[in-house]
């Protein structure tokens, strides 16, 4: 089991969400999304400067700035 | 029998288009009390009962963070409709599941409407909505609101249920041994309390609290101060628990076990999936090419100039019919009415004044239906996750492109519509810095000015000095949204936290209902407001009239160059009907009238009210070069930008002047003593970053929801192009031009 932070997650590369430290806005906006511990991901792109970051959860296409991933830990084993 | 259906669900879900195929053309489109945020009512019968749909915003949750929840969840509990219909996007069931379980936690009366099943089939999915509804105890109906299918249903399904007036017992979900504790506790008190009774059923109201929810909050403070404190004395003693024990705040805590319940419901047997082939290949392939690293941003820009080409080509003829029909219109009252006042009041303030805003109603049509058809595919959304990172840089959102490139960013848009494209915008902050300086953009009323100005001054370097402009209008525009962002507008960044929707081809009907109800509430607004603002410029141009022996002497001065041709030429052109072939010294004689009325009608300028103001303000605008000329044609231009230029032709005494053809004006502007391309750079400041013209203010009034924004941008933009052309005037002048 490796945990890393979403950030450094590379395109394609999937993990299980291990921990969301947002709180506040950030926090419920992610929650909201189903952005949970436990939950499945996968990367599927990059924005062309890198940053936003779009992620499969599910059945839908999301996206996360960088720093908005840097609060949360994904599972990638 | 009546009932009120409000129509609930998140972005993206179709909910729009449910609503529309239920309603048909029956609706009515206005604002929720005190917000911007859009209310959407219609009509429909189901058997002999009429019922009153209620479309609500769409939202993901109903947690009160954003205005569009707030509104909704306020609707949801106050006005108590008799159902309500939650939309779900059956291809993305999961996540839709998450305000299903928040609408029946609040213990409302519920219909889920299983949209798009046929999106979900095509992806393989099958979806068992009978063992869904066993499960959530609530009734679901597979529905496809794009071509109506179930929609009947739907609908009987909700008034039935309506009318039985079963009480549903709110949902109970396990919020872990800590919280549920603490729920039955706060419960009791609330309870015996009668603390917020009637509008929320109790468990919701202690969910709340352990949430902190600041709206709910804040309500129990006022009805109830000390119970108020006791709910919250537990929910802190809750927190610190839940912190030390498991690090987490109970908010979080509570998202997860919400999403733990869904999942449970997820995993008896919903959905069967045919293959594990990836169920968004189409959109993932699009997305491929539409995203990628080089050719995205690449398309974006062809797509973007594109459709600002046919909206601008396409619009030309439809804007050609407005000013034909304003023209006759013109025509035929000057026909009507006998020349004086009354005429000049209904030619030139009505007719004008209200043509010039009608005119751009077709140009507006066309633009919203681009921003439509982007909106409606999913490639709006794309176009801001490539642009967030340059936005967010200057304190911006992705989204913030559209308001830019519609209001001129390439040269020749309208700020009206562009700040009207900022409803995309769902951060608050963000919007209101974007809307505050989309204006800022090159819109085509104010080409002419820069226009006349390079003819007159910069004839050698047209081309780069309209590109220059153009990138000056950028720069300021970003700078200037940056500086509001850290000083007005201070906060942190909105969450980019946004859907990518699959691609999806745009329903010909959502389209049309897109473009007309935004065309008619531009058309509407703008064309009282403009109404009184032109009767109020042609006023202040009018009155006072010239003193009568002023008056006079131009009268003499008319006839003394009749005296001095032979009789029969003053005679020929009395008689000569329009157009009529004239003799030479009767042409020539005409020529000499003609420069005697238009400065007469300088002198009259002069006298009147614009005038006096033109003239007062020279003190103070003498510091950027501008004298009382200037002053007035900038004045005129606060109306509409238009007015610049013919205001300025008028106080050169050179008669009417159609904007776009601005020779002679750049011809007289060259040769005058007071004007030197130092003025004609600060002119050219000045112009783009000053005051956005009446309408586009009225727009910044409605979008923000506050007159204090429309107020801000006036003064503020007006301070800030005084600055900078004082800066260039004066800076120029030292050196020399």
């Amino acid at each position: 089991m490796k945990t890393i932070c979403m950030r450094h997650m590379k395109q394609k590369q999937a993990g299980i969400i291990t921990a969301v430290k947002a709180n506040g806005e950030l926090g419920r906006r992610i929650r909201d999304m189903g952005l949970v511990p436990g939950t499945r991901v996968m990367v599927q792109g990059r924005a062309p400067l890198y940053d936003p970051v779009a992620l499969r959860v599910g059945d839908f296409t999301l996206t996360l700035r960088n720093n908005e991933a840097d609060l949360i830990e994904v599972d990638v084993a | 029998m009546q009932a009120t259906i409000a129509l609930a669900g998140n972005p993206n879900s179709g909910k729009t288009t449910l609503f529309n195929a239920l309603t048909g053309a029956r609706q009515h489109v206005g604002n929720y009390p005190g917000v911007t945020v859009e209310k959407k009512e219609g009509l429909c019968t189901a058997g002999n009962c009429t019922v009153h749909i209620v479309d609500l915003p769409g939202t993901y949750s109903l947690t009160a963070y954003s205005q569009e929840e707030m509104v909704a969840r306020e609707y949801l509990a106050q006005e108590r409709p008799d159902m309500v219909i939650d939309t779900l996007d059956a291809s993305n069931l999961e996540r839709h599941l998450y305000l299903v379980v928040q609408l029946l936690e609040m213990g409302l009366p519920l219909v889920l409407a299983l949209n798009m099943v046929d999106v979900a089939k095509a992806r393989g999915m099958e979806i068992d909505s009978d063992r869904l509804s066993q499960i959530l105890g609530v009734p679901v109906i597979p529905t496809i609101a794009r071509t109506g299918k179930g929609k009947q249903e739907l609908l009987r399904t909700a008034t039935d249920l309506a009318s039985t007036m079963l009480i549903r017992k709110p949902l109970h979900i396990s919020y872990g041994a800590d919280l549920d504790q603490a729920i039955l506790e706060m419960e009791s008190l609330i309870k015996d309390g009668l603390f917020l009774d009637g509008f929320y059923n109790t468990r919701w109201v202690a969910i709340k609290y352990l949430e902190n929810d600041e709206d709910i909050i804040s309500r129990g403070q006022k009805a109830n101060p000390v119970l108020s404190g006791k709910l919250q004395v537990i929910a802190a003693r809750v927190s610190a628990h839940v912190g030390a024990t498991l690090n987490m705040d109970p908010e979080s805590l509570i998202a997860d076990y919400r999403w733990g319940f869904i999942r449970s419901v997820m995993h008896q047997g919903i959905i069967t999936r045919a293959n594990d082939s990836d169920r968004l290949y189409l959109s993932d392939k699009i997305d491929k090419v539409l995203t990628n690293r080089f050719a995205g941003p690449l398309i974006m820009l062809g797509i973007l100039f594109g459709l600002y080409q046919i909206v601008f080509t396409y619009s030309a003829t439809p804007v050609g019919w407005m000013e034909g029909l304003f023209g006759w219109l013109s025509d035929t009252a000057s026909a009507v009415i006998p020349p004086g006042m009354l005429q000049s009041l209904v030619v030139s303030g009505i007719i004008d004044g209200v043509g010039g805003v009608m005119g751009f109603v077709p140009l507006i049509m066309f633009m919203f239906l681009g921003i439509a058809i982007m909106e409606d595919t999913g490639y709006l959304a794309r176009v801001a996750y490539m642009l967030d990172r340059v936005f967010k840089s200057f304190g911006l959102h992705g989204s913030s492109v559209m308001a830019y490139v519609v209001s001129g960013g390439i040269a020749g848009g309208c700020a009206v519509p562009g700040v009207m494209a900022t409803r995309t915008l769902r951060s608050p902050k963000e919007r209101l810095a974007t809307l505050l300086t989309a204006p800022y953009m090159n819109c085509g009323a104010k080409l002419p000015v820069f226009a006349l100005l390079i003819a007159a001054f910069f004839p050698a370097h047209e081309a780069l000095m309209m590109f220059g402009i153009t990138l000056l209008a950028w720069t300021g525009a970003l700078i200037a949204a940056k500086i509001l962002r850290m000083t007005v507008l201070r906060g942190e960044s909105t969450p980019f936290v946004m859907e990518l929707p699959p691609y999806r081809l745009p329903t010909f009907r959502g389209l049309a209902t897109h473009t007309w109800e935004r065309t008619w509430q531009y058309a509407k607004k703008a064309g009282t407001v403009i109404l009184a603002i032109s009767i109020l410029l042609w006023v202040i141009m009018t009155f006072p009239g010239l003193p009568d022996q002023q008056a006079a002497q131009f009268e003499d001065m008319r006839q003394q160059a009749a005296a001095s041709y032979p009789a029969i030429a003053a005679q020929e052109l009395e008689n000569a009907g329009d157009g009529a072939e004239l003799s030479e010294s009767a042409q020539s004689l005409a020529q000499a009238i003609a420069v005697i009325d238009s400065r007469e009608a300088q002198a009259a300028l002069r006298y009147s009210v614009a005038g006096k103001i033109g003239g007062s303000l020279e003190g103070v605008t003498k510091w950027a070069g501008f004298d009382w000329r200037t002053n007035i044609a900038l004045v005129g231009g606060f109306a509409a930008k238009e007015v610049v230029v013919s205001a300025l032709s008028t106080a050169y005494s050179l008669g009417e002047t159609d904007p776009e053809e601005y020779q002679t004006l750049s011809q007289t502007l060259s040769r005058e003593s007071s004007w030197s391309p130092a003025v004609a750079l600060a002119l050219i400041i000045f112009t783009m970053f000053y005051a956005p013209c009446f309408v586009t203010v009225i727009c910044i009034v409605r979008e923000s929801g506050s007159w204090k924004w429309g107020a801000f941008s006036v003064i503020f933009n007006t301070a800030v192009a005084f600055a900078l052309a004082v800066i260039v005037y004066q800076t120029g002048s030292f050196l020399g031009y």
